[in-house]
């Protein structure tokens, strides 16, 4: 037992505290949730001061036996990609909490108890390095969310709730029988020991039987991620969750079809990954235009903010199948700037939400004139999302775009098409709600920021441009342990790589023929 | 008679000491019900659970009491032993639930819990007999006495429409056994399981046509009983109109021993000729999962849309079955436990909720139940999720443990398809759950009573177990592969 095991299980501990308060007392309710879910964040901080930064492997691992049979461990530990994700966790919680401090009136002490829940799955998912525990923490952490959506929704909440169920459920279940198989042909459910065994070449698998398994995984994580065509749950789900709902959903939830990509995909299934890799970047690239152009003409905010989901999202799916190093970097590091920005955008719709009961741009207008700022906060949120220079979405889209041009320029430039887009939409939006005349009941209604608000916000638009000025602060242990990671799965074998031509090799050589000359 | 007939030995009744206090507390229920003034019926009731506890005691001993009984007609090994257990522990826990019910329904009466206790007895004598026989015999005195029962509340429509179906149905498909018997015993010369399974491995020692149309002819009989398809017709008329504790006992005990007398029969005496039963086994699982779950999507009645995912259930552990190896058997075992515990809770719930005549059976009638009865939502919640398999819940790894023992054998396709198959379940199991948690309360639950004593005992149980097999199940499991070796 170490610092991290701590950090997962204060959540977990606060769910049933919070399940022993009387229904009645609702700020006691609120205020312990508050203080449980600091409690893990100053836990998590106190990880990075452990934390070996430049070092690859697994760090504070813990690895005790579980179930005897088959042999199941609860094994945990993080890496540079999982340290960053498990503290946007912690640090998106407590934020989550105060959001839903007055938003949240009726069953109070079932939502935050859930909502903790779901923290503790959240962070299971990324610690996990025992293949069964992560499906137990993927599975764990759905079923709180779905009653998120379910029961603090708006109209449509309901079909929101099972969509969202069903689909992950469906993709989840390939994915355990792709685990499983695993298991039978490795003899462990033990990741770090799965990988041994590959790169010692005691375990093989076939052609066939890798692109099967591959997947299966796939399935699971591009829904969840979600790639271009698996995304319709996406803006249903996020439209009608809760803000506190919408902003865990945007911000972690849909990190972790990444990261099982990162983590599982490919260095499991190299082979696979590069031959599926020309497919997927497509679907990516599509997943980037296409989400830019449905957001553009979204006439409701937070359906708009989902899709802006979509496209940012292909950005990350974009690098990681470039198999570079910057691709790989900006990946992870779109991931944490995406992860802020939209969890802000989220924050700051739901603050128009609590005040005008709207989310149609059409009801707003001049909001400006009487909170100005609330407009200055929203204003550097948009610019942080659509990738402007110096603050954080610029630096992983800009890595990404550089990576994928390393391996072909043709994606690059259509990728790059989707960052012009989103400064589109971004900026029309503003324009809509902020700018103008503000109309008499937008300035009745709209009051400017609450010290609530400005708490919340704070930390989030610190990070925007700290993480956009000196990536030094973040960059250096992704950069490790993407390095280990593309190092396997850059582990083909020559003949393999010969015997499957794919369309990403063939630019390659198109790109290699076209410098000698 | 067999041939080695020897005078029965002290140890040997021991042996089957659950079955004697069983049967002679069904009598003597019987026999006080007379002399029990209408009042104070439940106190048969109190009877009968201490009977039912009174058995488990020797069912746990017999574990150190392994060895056959009765000239080798009765054989205790773990497997016996782990569903007796089972099947003691399920009419244990209906036993707790039902005074409640049948005063509620002014149907309290002795031989309620008589003929629980007398089907009880059938099942363990079913799940211990090593001889088809008394299998047969275990089988009749299990399912006559479930007819019944169906049908106790005999001023009910439906529940005599149950009864008459139950039974008519089930005797047709008793007479598929049976004839299934006839023929083995008349191809291998013996009724006893291991002597089969010589018989049918020597090269000359069974004419294969008859062992083939005998094997086929037993599944017909026992898929009846746990209403696998293509023989589940019955099962939703039944499980809708029996009244809901009885419904609660139908769907855990009887199909749980008729599971095992298949896994016996077809992992003992037919496993040298698994290559033919295996592609009836495979169809039949996919046929049980595909029509009971999408059956299920459309059900309104609760009663009724359990008791298509009961079917849907007997599919996966089917799937299990068809995996015919000691790892598949030892997962079906689990799954049993855990889908007893988990329907038993369930059904259980509804019996409380449904109010008298049970009137309160629909979907729509739960709305709000989480915000009026937290607690019991709770608990219900917690058996839905077992049912959808989320992870931490014993219906989790009872799922997991059938599929990886599917895919050890290779059937890769059955598993895919019922990997599936849970996905489409979870949508009705989700709907139960939004009506309870996403929708506001109605009067259906406006005026509920509080949950009797021993209704809540039962749910507790049930949730307990159903968390101590998602969580630790390794004692459990350990214990079911250590059993699962010794059928043989």
């Amino acid at each position: 037992m170490n610092l991290l095991d701590a950090v997962l299980f204060i959540p977990l501990a606060g769910f049933f505290l919070l399940l022993a308060i009387p229904r009645d007392r609702e700020e006691l309710i609120r205020r312990v949730a508050l203080t449980v879910s600091l409690a893990a964040f100053a836990a998590s901080l106190a990880l990075l001061g452990g934390f070996h930064r430049a070092e690859a492997g697994f760090q504070y691992v813990t690895d005790l036996p579980w179930i005897a049979s088959p042999s199941i461990r609860y094994h945990t530990g993080i890496d540079g990609v999982s340290l960053w994700l498990v503290l946007l966790t912690t640090l998106l919680t407590p934020l989550g909490v105060l959001v839903s401090w007055r938003s949240i009136s009726r069953r109070v002490k079932e939502f935050f108890a859930l909502f903790v829940l779901m923290e503790f799955g959240l962070i299971g998912v990324f610690v996990s390095l025992d293949l069964f525990l992560f499906y137990v923490f993927w599975e764990v952490s759905l079923v709180p969310m779905y009653f998120l959506i379910g029961v603090w929704g708006h109209e449509r909440r309901i079909y929101a709730a099972i969509k969202f169920f069903l689909y992950t459920m469906a993709g989840s279940v390939l994915m355990l029988a792709g685990i499983i198989w695993l298991y039978n042909r490795a003899g462990t459910f033990d990741y770090t020991a799965i990988l041994a065994a590959l790169s010692s070449g005691r375990l093989s698998l076939g052609p066939l039987e890798e692109n099967l398994l591959f997947l299966a995984f796939f399935a699971a994580f591009a829904i969840k991620v979600p790639i271009f065509p698996l995304h319709t749950w996406l803006p249903d789900a996020h439209v009608e969750a809760p803000t506190a709902g919408s902003v865990m959903l945007a911000s972690v939830m849909l990190k972790m079809g990444c990261y099982g990509l990162i983590r599982f995909c490919l260095p499991l299934f190299p082979v696979a990954s590069h031959s599926f890799a020309p497919w997927i970047v497509i679907l990516a690239i599509v997943g980037i235009l296409y989400g830019a152009l449905v957001a553009l003409v979204q006439p409701n905010m937070k359906k708009l903010v989902a899709y802006t989901s979509v496209s940012h999202l292909g950005f990350v799916v974009l690098g990681i199948f470039t198999f570079t190093q910057l691709g790989m970097n900006g990946a992870v590091y779109q991931m944490l700037a995406h992860g802020i920005s939209t969890g802000a955008l989220f924050v700051l719709v739901g603050c128009l939400y609590e005040r005008r009961h709207s989310l149609e741009i059409a009801d707003y207008g001049g909001v400006a004139t009487p909170a100005p700022n609330l407009a200055a906060m929203f204003l550097l949120t948009a610019l942080a999302s659509m990738g402007l220079p110096a603050l954080s979405s610029f630096v992983g889209e800009y890595l990404v775009l550089q990576g994928a041009a390393e391996t072909s320029f043709r994606w690059a430039v259509f990728a790059a098409l989707g960052v012009i887009l989103s400064a589109c939409y971004m900026l029309w939006l503003y324009q809509r709600v902020f700018f103008g005349e503000a109309r008499p009941e937008v300035q009745a209604q709209v009051r400017d920021a609450s010290p609530r608000e400005w708490a919340i916000m704070l930390p989030l638009v610190v990070l925007m441009v700290w993480m956009g000025t000196y990536t030094q602060s973040f960059m250096p242990p992704i950069s490790a342990s993407g390095a280990a990671i593309l190092e396997r799965a850059k582990d083909v074998p020559v003949e393999v790589r010969h015997r499957q031509p794919s369309p990403t090799r063939l630019a390659l050589r198109l790109g290699e023929a076209r410098n000698a000359r | 008679m067999p041939a080695d007939f020897a005078v029965p030995v002290a140890s040997e009744y021991f042996r089957v000491l659950p079955e004697i206090i069983l049967a002679g507390v069904g009598v003597l229920i019987m026999l006080l019900e007379p002399l029990t003034g209408r009042r104070r019926k439940h106190r048969l009731g109190y009877i009968a659970v201490a009977g039912f506890a009174a058995a488990l005691v020797p069912a746990v001993l017999g574990e150190w009491t392994p060895g056959p009984a009765f000239s080798g007609m009765v054989a205790i090994d773990g497997f016996a032993v782990f569903f007796r257990v089972l099947v003691i522990l399920a009419g244990l826990l209906v036993a707790l639930a039902s005074s409640s019910y049948l005063r509620r329904e002014e149907a309290e009466s002795g031989e309620y819990y008589a003929l629980l206790m007398w089907s009880v007895t059938g099942q363990c004598v079913m799940v211990a007999a090593n001889e088809l026989i008394v299998i047969f015999i275990g089988l009749e005195i299990s399912s006559i006495a479930s007819y019944v029962l169906a049908g106790f509340l005999r001023r009910e429509k439906l529940a005599n429409e149950a009864a008459a179906k139950y039974f008519l149905l089930g005797s047709f498909a008793t007479a598929f056994l049976l004839y299934g018997i006839a023929l083995i015993y008349g191809g291998a010369g013996s009724t006893n399981l291991l002597a089969i399974r010589h018989a049918i491995s020597t090269p000359g020692g069974a004419p294969g046509l008859l062992v083939a149309a005998s094997a086929a002819l037993i599944f017909v009989g026992l898929a009846f009983k746990i209403s696998a398809a293509p023989f589940q017709m019955w099962a939703p008329d039944v499980y809708q109109g029996a009244p809901t504790p009885v419904t609660a006992f139908l769907s855990a005990g009887p199909k749980a021993a008729a599971f095992a007398v298949l896994l016996r029969i077809y992992m003992t005496a037919f496993l040298p000729v698994s290559a033919w039963w295996e592609p009836i086994v495979w169809v039949s699982a996919l046929l049980s999962m595909v029509v009971g779950n999408f059956a299920a999507l459309l059900q309104t009645n609760v009663k009724r849309l359990l008791a298509y995912s009961s079917i849907a259930h007997a599919g996966y552990v089917l799937v299990a079955v068809a995996a015919h190896s000691p790892v598949g058997t030892a997962a079906a075992m689990f799954y049993l436990a855990a889908y007893a515990f988990m329907n038993l809770g369930a059904f259980l719930l509804v019996a409380w909720f449904s109010r008298r005549g049970e009137r309160y059976v629909n979907l729509d009638d739960f709305a709000g139940l989480a915000w009026r009865q937290p607690v019991a939502a709770s608990l219900f919640t917690l058996f839905l999720l077992s049912l959808i398999g989320v992870p931490l819940t014993g219906g989790f790894f009872a799922k997991f443990y059938v599929f990886k023992a599917a895919l050890d054998a290779n059937l890769i396709w059955l598993t895919v398809l019922g990997l599936l198959n849970t996905a489409v379940a979870a949508y009705y199991y989700l709907r139960i759950l939004v009506v309870m948690w996403m929708q506001e309360p109605t009067e259906a639950t406006a005026d509920l009573p509080p949950v009797p004593l021993g209704t809540k005992l039962a749910l507790w149980v049930s949730a307990l177990a159903i968390l101590l097999l998602g969580i630790f199940p390794t004692a459990v499991l350990t214990y079911a592969i250590h059993a699962a070796t010794l059928t043989r």
